[in-house]
């Protein structure tokens, strides 16, 4: 998966835990919960779809390289290409 | 229509989950009903057939109002034609030019009762001039004030022909919280009480047990939160139940924790966990995954909107230290956390940074006293410093 295509999945994940957030109005910088305003069970439901969807268990330490679609889409790149 | 709450007076049928013929059982969800707190799944009461589905869609419904006729095993259907009895509000007669988008509905409309062409309709001045401004002819109305006297609201009722604008839910949401917390404030004599908590043992434990875990099964601060309110309050029963004006406190066998939930674009819902003292921690922490899912994709049911015997509102893991939080009727007491904030502490005569929450019981003087909210943050206090035994 390109880094593009790994930045779409997060977001579709996003917009299926919390469906009242567009895709479309979320730029690749937004905080999710200081701008998204995800509360951590919000966050546990992404870190379980990613999860789910591509096989990557993000450990809470991890929590912050995946606070913005920017530096999910890197960290879900180098984990993905670790297998 | 049931009430969800003791402020809601409407709802809006939007959709039928089941068919005349299908079988349901006590619990079933057969129905979703739009209200001031979004959608709702609305459960069934009663085991049986359904016979006839009499609710019309997409129209405000006053609580009460019969949606459907569920027939018990080998009951007969009631005799004669099934157009539903006028047990609500017979829809007025100007109703059916309404809306001409909306599909026809399944069950004829009620007619209204014979009007009275030649007598003079006995209306409030405030209806009389609400008429005028909507061009309602009273004689088409039924009036529900006293002696069958019109009032504002039977006018109101009456001119749909206009289609109202769609209900911003954002503005509805706001409505219902004002109602809910205005009645808290004015009927409710609140009390507080606070203490501050060291929460790193309950942290380390998480962080530890968390360590090894799929995402699935790991644990919020938040779900040890609410197995020690519902530990506290099955030992302090004057904050655990219902209070109301005609029977006073019923304290309540369960304890069915209710999870404040903050929506994105404002708004607040507090769906409860049933029954929660016998569950695990594990089972706690998927009870609230499955809520707040829920709550976003607003799919809470019925029950869970009114079963809530005490509240639990936390700031989650950032924010504010604090919160004195207003009770939601008819409950008697909410709990309220700050997030955890590293501060200088005292243990065992050294000061050590620790994480502490400041915690805040909101409880009702007309059912409890300081003492007893004491013995409740004390049992809290408890509950967290093994959180291994939660």
């Amino acid at each position: 998966m390109t880094p593009e295509d790994l930045r779409r999945l997060f977001l579709e994940e996003l917009s299926r835990i919390a469906p009242d957030i567009d895709p479309a109005t979320v730029a690749d910088d937004d905080h999710i919960q200081d701008d998204l305003e995800l509360d951590s069970m919000d966050v546990l439901n992404l870190v379980s779809a990613l999860h789910e969807k591509l096989g990557v268990d993000i450990p809470e330490a991890d929590y912050p390289q995946i606070a913005t679609p920017r530096l999910a889409a890197a960290y879900l790149a180098a984990r993905t290409g670790e297998a | 229509m049931p009430s969800l709450g003791s402020d809601m007076e409407s709802g809006r049928l939007v959709e039928w989950l089941v068919a005349p013929g299908d079988r349901v059982n006590r619990g079933d969800v057969i129905a979703v009903v739009e209200t001031q707190k979004g959608a709702i799944e609305i459960e069934s009461f009663d085991a049986g057939i359904v016979h006839e589905l009499t609710a019309p869609m997409n129209e405000d419904l006053p609580v009460g109002t019969p949606l459907a006729v569920i027939l018990a095993e080998g009951e007969e259907p009631p005799a004669g034609p099934t157009a539903p009895t006028a047990t609500a509000e017979p829809a007025p007669e100007t109703e059916p030019v309404a809306e001409p988008e909306r599909p026809a509905p399944a069950v004829p409309v009620a007619a209204s009762p014979p009007a009275q062409p030649d007598a003079i309709r006995p209306a409030s001045p405030a209806a009389r001039k609400r008429a005028g401004e909507l061009g309602v002819d009273l004689t088409g109305v039924s009036g529900t004030g006293p002696g069958g006297a019109i009032v504002l609201a039977d006018v109101e009722r009456a001119a749909p022909t206009a289609p109202r604008p769609a209900p911003n839910p954002v503005e509805e949401m706001r409505k219902a919280i004002a109602a809910a917390m205005t009645r808290a404030k004015r009927t409710i004599p609140h009390y507080y009480l606070s203490e501050t908590l060291d929460v790193d043992p309950a942290m380390r434990f998480l962080e530890e047990r968390n360590a090894d875990k799929p995402p699935t099964e790991r644990v919020l601060l938040g779900a040890l939160f609410v197995r020690a309110t519902v530990l506290a309050a099955a030992k302090v029963k004057e904050m655990n139940g219902h209070y109301t004006e005609e029977s006073g406190f019923a304290p309540s066998k369960e304890v069915n924790p209710g999870v404040a939930i903050a929506l994105r674009g404002g708004g607040l819902v507090a769906p409860a966990l049933a029954d929660a003292v016998n569950m695990t921690l594990d089972e706690t922490m998927s009870g609230m995954r499955d809520l707040v899912s829920r709550a976003r994709a607003g799919r809470l049911r019925a029950s869970e909107m009114t079963r809530g015997t005490i509240t639990i509102s936390s700031l989650g893991e950032t924010g504010a230290e604090a919160m004195t939080g207003v009770i939601f009727p008819p409950q008697v007491a909410l709990v309220g956390l700050g997030a955890p904030h590293l501060r200088p502490w005292i243990v065992d005569g050294a000061i050590v940074p620790r994480h502490v929450v400041t915690l805040t019981l909101s409880a009702d003087h007309r059912v409890s006293d300081g003492r007893r909210a004491a013995r409740f943050i004390s049992e809290f206090e408890t509950a967290l410093k093994t959180p291994e035994a939660l």
